[in-house]
């Protein structure tokens, strides 16, 4: 057993890795692994609410988030720092995450085993 | 934890993330464009310097030289190869900044 | 030690592919076992069996091939090579696709995991 974390960086919708990375925690699930999400940087909007892509033709994924619990993927953080920079509040996101501080992060980066950049 | 990072500091904030939530003494390795950001007089200098206070700071010399920056480097920036590379990950859990 | 790679990164375009291999072979010359070579998102396109390079370029898919032939695990993602047109028929020999189960494993299984992308 390994405790895997998803750190995601990446904004969605403009590069496929938001997307292909979510599809990783939930094959993941299947697992016994301590599965763990970070949101950062311009990642903290791929968890924003009422992300409508359907005129970009992409499938979207926000109405999966709330999923990410039942595959084991329990614990999601939000860098503070990068949500406040981008004018976002908590209630602004889809689904309850852990809000943390740059040390916090970096604390919590260090307990994990594998760190999967997306 | 080692920090790697790959994107020129000009570019994107990967670097500026990674110092900011890396533990002290987390060594961290600039690798591809983010070497960029170790060549001396640079307006990335300020931030190199600062990450050098608080952490080892390496850089993949085969990038280095594919870019003309060897011998031209903010002193402090340690350079590499891939064998050290390769030691810096049996000693330490990567995490890499893209 | 054993460590296992993920790059997400395509041949050429990006130095992901590049560097990942120059870490496997330094790896692999200090006595370490590669646990796996995982191809996510675009990477699936570096084994590409028609690949052509100008011949005073590396050819990207013949060096993983060769890295197979050695014995390190190479594995396209289906997914990934699903989404992109990629299939059995057209990966190089000594490299296989297979689900994302095995990057789960690979990260149980590996004592470390270096992400290679852009």
């Amino acid at each position: 057993m390994a405790k895997i974390m998803f750190v995601n960086r990446n904004a969605p919708h403009g590069t496929i890795y938001a997307w292909e990375g979510l599809e990783v925690v939930l094959i993941f699930g299947a697992y016994e692994n301590e599965l763990a999400a970070v949101y950062m940087d311009d990642a903290v909007f791929s968890l924003k609410k009422g992300q409508d892509t359907s005129a970009l033709g992409i499938k979207g994924f926000v109405q999966t988030l709330p999923v990410l619990e039942d595959y084991g993927c329990e614990k999601i953080y939000v860098d503070k720092e990068s949500m406040e920079k981008r004018g976002l509040k908590t209630d602004d996101f889809a689904i309850p995450v852990e809000v943390m501080d740059s040390a916090g992060i970096g604390k919590i980066m260090e307990e994990q085993d594998v760190l999967l950049p997306f | 934890m080692l920090h790697i990072v790959n994107k020129s500091p000009y570019m994107k904030s990967s670097l500026e993330s990674c110092i900011r939530v890396a533990q002290k003494d987390a060594p961290i390795l600039l690798i591809e464009d983010a070497v960029l950001g170790a060549a001396a007089g640079g307006g990335a200098e300020t931030l190199v310097k600062s990450a050098l206070k608080d952490h080892p700071v390496y850089a993949l010399s085969a990038d280095i030289s594919a870019r003309g920056l060897a011998g031209n480097l903010t002193p402090g920036v340690k350079v590499i190869d891939y064998a050290d590379f390769v030691d810096l990950v049996e000693q330490h859990k990567p995490m890499t900044w893209l | 030690m054993k460590i296992g790679v993920m790059i997400q990164e395509g041949p050429y375009n990006h130095e992901a592919s590049d560097t990942a291999y120059k870490f496997v072979e330094a790896a692999l010359a200090k006595g370490h076992t590669i646990q796996g070579v995982f191809m996510y998102d675009d990477a699936v396109t570096n084994v590409a069996k028609h690949m052509e390079p100008p011949q005073d370029d590396r050819h990207i898919a013949r060096r993983w091939s060769e890295l197979g032939a050695k014995g390190v695990d190479i594995v396209v993602c289906v997914a990934a090579a699903k989404r992109r047109g990629m299939k059995p028929e057209l990966i190089v020999d000594n490299t296989r696709i297979s689900g994302l189960g095995q990057l789960s494993e690979i990260c149980t299984e590996a004592e470390r995991v270096v992400t290679f992308g852009d």
